[in-house]
């Protein structure tokens, strides 16, 4: 899984038949110290995240389509966690090991 | 999935059995700003697409999925044509 940030949503009428009343969201994909991490891209919304929120993407089709419960939905990534909180161990503690 | 704006289009008499009948989009992929973002490639449609427009495609095994039960030979696919998008800038990381 990714951590990314929620920026934006994508309205779009006409789309396949299998996407039909799924949430897409604008997903911008982050590194661990909050900066971006590779190109934005389009995910379909399992848990109600909403814009500003950090999320776990899943960037796999057969996870993200268990998330669509429709065989065969054309989706390769998925919102699938909204994040609480972050830890990471201190630059100390990295420095021990 | 990403956003690309349709480009262009191809034509190939000569082709693989299983894209026969398809239309076949050169895709820019873009930003949530609109901008130019990596290559361009070429993606069969199955929403009726057309040049201008602003769409989002899948990659992967997933591309083939719409035509199914047909196999169609393809990495990409148009799956909509987007009316709209938001986008809040993200300043953290730019």
């Amino acid at each position: 899984m990714q951590l990314a940030r929620v920026t934006g949503t994508v309205v779009a009428t006409q789309k396949h038949e299998k996407l039909v009343g799924v949430k897409l969201l604008l997903v911008q994909p982050m590194s661990a110290d909050g900066g971006n991490n590779g190109s934005a891209l389009l995910a379909v919304d399992a848990v109600q995240a909403g814009v500003g929120d950090r999320v776990l993407v899943v960037l796999e089709g057969r996870a993200a389509i268990s998330v669509v419960q429709r065989r065969y939905a054309p989706v390769d990534a998925a919102v699938v966690g909204v994040v609480d909180t972050l830890m990471f161990e201190s630059e100390d503690d990295r420095a021990r090991t | 999935m990403q956003l690309a704006r349709v480009i262009g289009d191809v034509v190939a008499t000569i082709k693989d059995p299983t894209l026969v009948g398809h239309k076949l989009l050169v895709l820019q992929p873009i930003s949530p700003e609109g901008v130019v973002s990596g290559r361009g490639l070429v993606a069969v449609d199955s929403v009726g697409a057309g040049v201008g427009e602003h769409v989002f495609f899948v990659r992967g095994r997933e591309a083939s999925f719409p035509f199914l039960p047909d196999e169609v030979v393809t990495d990409a696919n148009v799956i909509g044509i987007v009316d709209d998008w938001s986008h809040e800038r993200d300043d953290k990381g730019e």
